[in-house]
């Protein structure tokens, strides 16, 4: 017995080295402090309700208008970018979540305590992002699968529905989330070049939404070759049905979105790894 | 062990740190006094890397705190106690910061203990008082169990139990042979907790000494001598390089002379003593006078009525 117990205490004490931080580790204390932050569900979940309820209200709606539509609305009626159609609103709690990811910790000065557990700072960054990414992409995946499959249901009762062996539709359905996971990327990034929840929210929405709107205001022939490259519109090319003209290809349009992305998360890494905390 | 050279920064114009050169020894509590903005939370963020200076570098362990390994088990700072998120439970706080380097959940239970915040843990940050954000401060500090401490007034906010309780437990850490700086702007409660002082005001060093030291320099200590013959030890005691004040009926104050040969004095000249006591300066008072031309605030000192007359 007594033999035991002392064959047990060195094994004790190598079972807690003095730790050092790993990005494992670190990935583990980002999933810690994201999911012990109730803004993380109430904002996730707002973000399901709005794409897959969206789904739903205008599954229905158009089920119910359709006898009443005219041979041109029917003609260019597109039910699986209907049934879509959440991500419109799904994209701001994503795009809030994801500033919050950051600036909340600024706002706190638990940036201070974060980058002093971890002083290369980095892989704080780096984790934030990646499990962030992560979960809105299963989830924002999953919740645009259900909307495209209940909002079919209930096109289906005019046999206008699509199904997921329609054209485009696979690629529409998961290029939803994969839209919204480049939103959330865009998101922590601009949190962590702007250090302030208001300020990086404002800027989130302007890049998303106001951007491409102020640029309608352009003479068409600029805004022929501008519009495309902006944001949210390249993004959107992924899914949108049909690729009409002066947008992009959709994978090619993603890319761009995606460049923005990454351009941003670089800026935030520079940023980030030069100023003081 | 912490070791600064030549430590300097500068916000644009404006010099927080001005050529800070100090050692930080372990075994003992070292305070770390200056009045508001005489840049002593500057220098404990340089400290820990958190704000790079703009010259000359500062190390803790012999390394700078950037590349230690396993940062937490060398140093456990607190540098302000709202460096928390207040959404997150104390908990589950402590929990994220331990995760980063592999301290188990036992660790957080234990510290959480140690710092009595064993009813409010499962509650969140956001709704402590100024001494409960301290005390877990203090956790977060103590989480990896570290050979350096660095605490940013850390007394602020705590109730009379809370200061003793802090204060026993620095002086604990120290004598387990750790090193600890904590900062004050209070000379009274450094003077209780620590036995080596480093000064500085508007960044710049201006003493690194032992308490008493300190106390003794700073300012001239004077006796009070109080007699029945007042009037006549006053003249067998003025003289070079001492003065004698009369502060109030029978009562002198004595300053440039010890209080022994006050008492001899007055033993060789038979004048009975009913008081013969040498004056501390206050810790007080000895902080302000040597920090005097270092303040960064300063309320306009009132003139004296009359003056212009």
């Amino acid at each position: 017995m007594s033999t035991l117990t002392l064959d047990r205490a060195p094994e004790a004490r190598r079972a807690e080295p003095r730790g050092q931080v790993t990005f494992a580790r670190v990935l583990r204390s980002e999933w810690i402090k994201m999911r012990t932050l109730r803004s993380t569900f109430w904002t996730m979940l707002a973000a399901v309700v709005a794409l897959i309820g969206f789904g739903i209200l205008f599954g229905a709606v158009d089920a119910n208008r359709w006898p009443h539509m005219s041979a041109h609305e029917k003609a260019t009626f597109d039910p699986i970018g209907t049934s879509l159609q959440g991500f419109f609103l799904a994209q701001l709690a994503i795009g809030v979540l994801g500033v919050l990811m950051i600036s909340g910790e600024y706002a706190t000065g638990m940036i201070r305590a974060s980058l002093s557990a971890v002083p290369r700072r980095l892989p704080v960054l780096w984790a934030k992002a990646g499990l962030y990414a992560v979960v809105t992409w299963v989830l924002m995946t999953a919740g645009s699968l259900i909307a495209f499959l209940s909002g079919q249901a209930l096109l289906s009762s005019r046999h206008i529905g699509a199904s997921l062996s329609d054209p485009g539709a696979v690629r529409m359905v998961l290029g939803t989330g994969l839209y919204l996971t480049v939103v959330a990327l865009l998101g922590v990034a601009v949190g962590a070049l702007v250090r302030n929840t208001a300020g990086g929210i404002a800027t989130v929405f302007g890049l998303l939404l106001v951007l491409p709107a102020l640029a309608e205001a352009l003479p068409s022939s600029w805004a022929d070759h501008i519009n495309q490259y902006l944001p949210s519109n390249a993004g959107q090319s992924l899914t949108a049905l049909h690729h009409e003209a002066h947008t992009l290809a959709p994978w090619p349009g993603f890319l761009v979105f995606c460049a923005y992305a990454v351009a941003a998360l670089a800026g935030a890494a520079v940023l980030l790894k030069r100023h003081d905390a | 062990m912490i070791e600064a050279h030549a430590l300097t920064k500068r916000y644009g114009e404006r010099t927080a740190v001005s050529d800070l050169s100090f050692t930080v020894r372990p075994g003992v509590v070292t305070g770390f006094l200056g009045p508001n903005g005489a840049g002593k939370s500057t220098t404990m963020r340089m400290i820990l890397g958190l704000d790079a200076p703009t010259s000359g570098r500062v190390t803790v362990n012999g390394k700078q705190y950037a590349e230690h390994r396993a940062p937490l088990h060398e140093v456990g700072a607190m540098l302000e106690a709202r460096a928390i998120h207040t959404g997150r439970t104390a908990y589950n706080h402590l929990l994220a910061l331990a995760a980063t380097t592999g301290i188990p959940r036992r660790r957080v239970d234990e510290v959480i203990e140690i710092v009595g915040l064993g009813q409010v843990a499962r509650k969140r940050a956001g709704g402590f008082s100024l001494g409960m954000g301290q005390r877990l401060g203090i956790a977060s500090a103590l989480l990896g169990d570290p050979a350096t401490l660095v605490l940013d007034e850390p007394v602020n906010g705590l109730d009379p139990e809370g200061i003793l309780w802090i204060r026993n437990l620095l002086k604990d850490q120290a004598a387990e042979g750790r090193t600890v700086l904590l900062s004050s702007h209070l000379m009274s409660e450094m003077a209780l907790t620590a036995e080596h002082l480093i000064v500085i005001g508007r960044g710049r060093l201006i003493a690194d000494t032992s308490v008493a030291d300190f106390v003794r320099t700073a300012a001239g200590a004077s006796v009070r001598v109080r007699t029945d013959e007042a009037e006549r030890l006053r003249q067998l005691l003025v003289g070079h390089e001492v003065s004698v004040a009369s502060v109030d009926r029978g009562v002198l104050e004595v300053t440039g002379l010890s209080s022994d040969r006050i008492g001899r004095i007055a033993a060789d000249q038979a004048i009975a003593l009913a008081e013969l006591t040498p004056q501390q300066a206050s810790l007080e008072e000895a902080f302000m006078e040597m920090t005097r031309d270092a303040v960064e605030y300063q309320a306009p000192a009132r003139e004296p009525e009359g003056l212009a007359a």
